[in-house]
């Protein structure tokens, strides 16, 4: 997938500049185009191409070309100062600030959107409510029957994306371990791991022993959602876009896009855009939680 | 004039030749990509990591053991169930139906093994899974029996196919001889048409084998994909993650050139290794029947 985007791109970008370099030699034309490099992460780059589509389509004389990677390969290429806005689903690090600074760049930070994963199970099973480190247990292997976390004596499915979606990723790192980079708990061997999510969702909707996990957007009603707690005693929240925003819930993440220096000019008015409510709507669709 | 008709002559039968001689080209070709970009594994991952039994590629856990299991049972399952029901179906469509029968039955097989395997997987994630799951109280329905039942649904109309045109060319002399000395109408079939179609009806058996192991959709949507090595007959009731499902759902995302990359060669390797023997076995089988039959019949 992440090749044939690349290859679109390398196509179309192809396309585009012989065209322009045409035109340039035809005569001069009145309206000039504007370019936006925007690279990062995988788990934006569906977002950011749909918000490029839309810009694109309003302003004819804009082109925004988008590639994936990873956040990493973002930030590295906004630093190399290829790249006009980098898409991170991570914030940028000490290290790369510094290096960033050294070759005169000052990256600023713009939340655009945020991430949040719901827990969902059946609607028939009594359990409502987990805290991080029961889920933890749960999807590691360390609580194998519903009756462990005060449920029905019912053996626990455990349901999770393939280990390529970034979802999988993100929810290894903030549930399975906690946040903390130096844990190695892996997910328990008999996860089922399933390739998309109206896969999860119709083995949750339909069997009352599957726990599963998904983008906020795309959780149905007939399914139930898991109110979380960060610690024992503490509060449960059930993740929704003011809980997500308060950031009262805890498997929820912020999405940026990093520019260099204060943005000007067409990098700016796209910006804005996306904060607008028009952008924000296009966040909502694709399963994320607007910013405002 | 005649010089043209011989030249012409002449690249017709090169160009069939070549024709020919392509299908040998391409299998080579794809088995040198194979090894090509599946053989750097060998020594990127050690052998001991290889036979370990955890899959995590994404933390650099590269058993492919549980993978290998996977895809044995579910195939088994699927054999279990298409070569009964094939070879039945084949029997009733060449010897018993009455005519008319046979012209409904044959177009309802064919049109079944026409059918897009991404729609049997969505049957079995809505209508055979959950059904599976009640009827048998497991925890989950995507199990390596749901994948093995459909499977075993996409392999039948292979099975019937090869083996009822098997069966047809059987000479009619056979039975009339049977019946003439008495035999009815079940032991004319079991001892003397189908032992005649053997070497047709283990090619449709191979055949449908073949065509079980190496399908991917339909097993990627119902057997669960969880990584767990298959040990027992019991594992044929829980989820399993099959060499096909691995492949597809992971080759999208991999990085080119690296490690994981080599790795999924590596299983299109040991899946082409896997055909290779089932097909090699079965020829030795049917070769040796042959010349058995050759002996008898001499």
């Amino acid at each position: 997938m992440k090749r044939v985007l690349t290859f679109l791109l390398l196509a179309s970008f192809l396309i585009i500049s012989c065209g322009s370099s045409f035109t340039n030699n035809a005569s001069d034309s009145p309206t000039s185009t504007a370019y936006i490099e925007n690279k990062g992460s995988d788990t934006i780059v569906n977002l950011a191409l749909a918000w490029a589509e839309r810009y694109q389509a309003q302003h004819a004389d804009v082109r925004i070309s988008v590639t994936g990677g990873g956040s990493g390969t973002g930030i590295a290429a906004l630093l190399n100062g290829t790249v006009d806005l980098a898409n991170a689903s991570r914030q940028i690090k000490a290290e790369e600030v510094e290096t960033a600074r050294s070759q005169g760049i000052e990256p600023l930070e713009h939340i655009i959107a945020r991430d949040a994963i719901a827990v969902i199970v059946n609607s028939e099973n009594p359990v409502s409510e987990l805290t991080l480190h029961q889920i933890a247990d749960i999807y590691s292997g360390k609580i194998t029957n519903w009756s462990g976390v005060g449920g029905e004596d019912k053996p626990i499915v455990k349901l999770s994306r393939e280990t390529n979606s970034g979802t999988h990723v993100y929810f290894l790192e903030t549930v399975l371990r906690l946040g903390k980079s130096d844990d190695k708990t892996l997910f328990s061997m008999d996860t089922l791991l399933l390739p998309s999510s109206e896969g999860i969702i119709s083995e949750v909707r339909h069997n009352p022993n599957a726990i599963g996990y998904d983008g906020l957007g795309y959780v149905p009603h007939d399914v139930k959602t898991i109110a979380i707690a960060k610690e024992a005693g503490g509060e449960y929240v059930l993740p929704s876009i003011e809980t997500v925003n308060d950031k009262s819930y805890p498997i929820a993440r912020d999405l940026y896009m990093y520019t260099n220096g204060e943005p000007t000019g067409i990098v700016k008015e796209y910006l804005d855009w996306i904060l607008s409510a028009e952008a924000q709507e296009i966040v909502a669709e694709l399963g994320f939680v607007p910013v405002k | 004039m005649e010089k043209s008709l011989n030249w012409r002559e002449f690249i017709i039968t090169r160009a069939i030749k070549a024709s020919g001689y392509s299908a040998i080209v391409f299998v080579l070709l794809i088995f040198i990509f194979l090894l090509r970009e599946g053989l750097p594994t060998l020594g990127e991952v050690e052998v001991s990591s290889l036979l370990s039994i955890r899959w995590y590629p994404i933390e650099d856990y590269f058993g492919v053991l549980p993978l290998v299991t996977g895809s044995l049972i579910v195939t088994l399952g699927a054999a279990l169930i298409a070569v009964p029901f094939g070879i039945g179906t084949a029997v009733y469509i060449s010897e018993i139906a009455p005519r008319w029968m046979r012209e409904i039955l044959k177009p309802l097989v064919e049109l079944l093994g026409g059918l897009p395997s991404v729609v049997l997987g969505f049957l079995g994630i809505l209508v055979v899974s959950p059904y599976l799951r009640v009827l048998l109280d497991l925890p989950t329905g995507l199990t390596a029996f749901t994948g093995s039942l459909l499977l075993g649904g996409i392999a039948v109309p292979t099975v019937v196919s090869v083996a009822e045109d098997a069966l047809d060319a059987v000479p009619r002399a056979y039975r009339e001889g049977a019946w003439a000395l008495g035999a009815t109408k079940w032991q004319t079939i079991w001892r003397v048409t189908l032992p005649a179609a053997k070497s047709g009806v283990l090619t449709a058996i191979m055949l449908g084998v073949g065509r079980a192991i190496g399908e991917t959709m339909t097993v990627m949507m119902v057997t669960g994909n969880a990584p767990v090595l298959a040990t027992k007959l019991g594992s044929l009731f829980s989820p399993v993650r099959t060499m096909t499902a691995t492949i597809a759902a992971e080759m999208g995302e991999v990085a080119n050139g690296s490690t994981h990359y080599h790795v999924l060669f590596f299983i299109g390797i040991v899946l082409f290794l896997i055909s290779l023997i089932v097909n090699v076995i079965a020829s030795s089988v049917v070769f040796r029947a042959r010349k058995r039959a050759e002996r008898i019949l001499s």
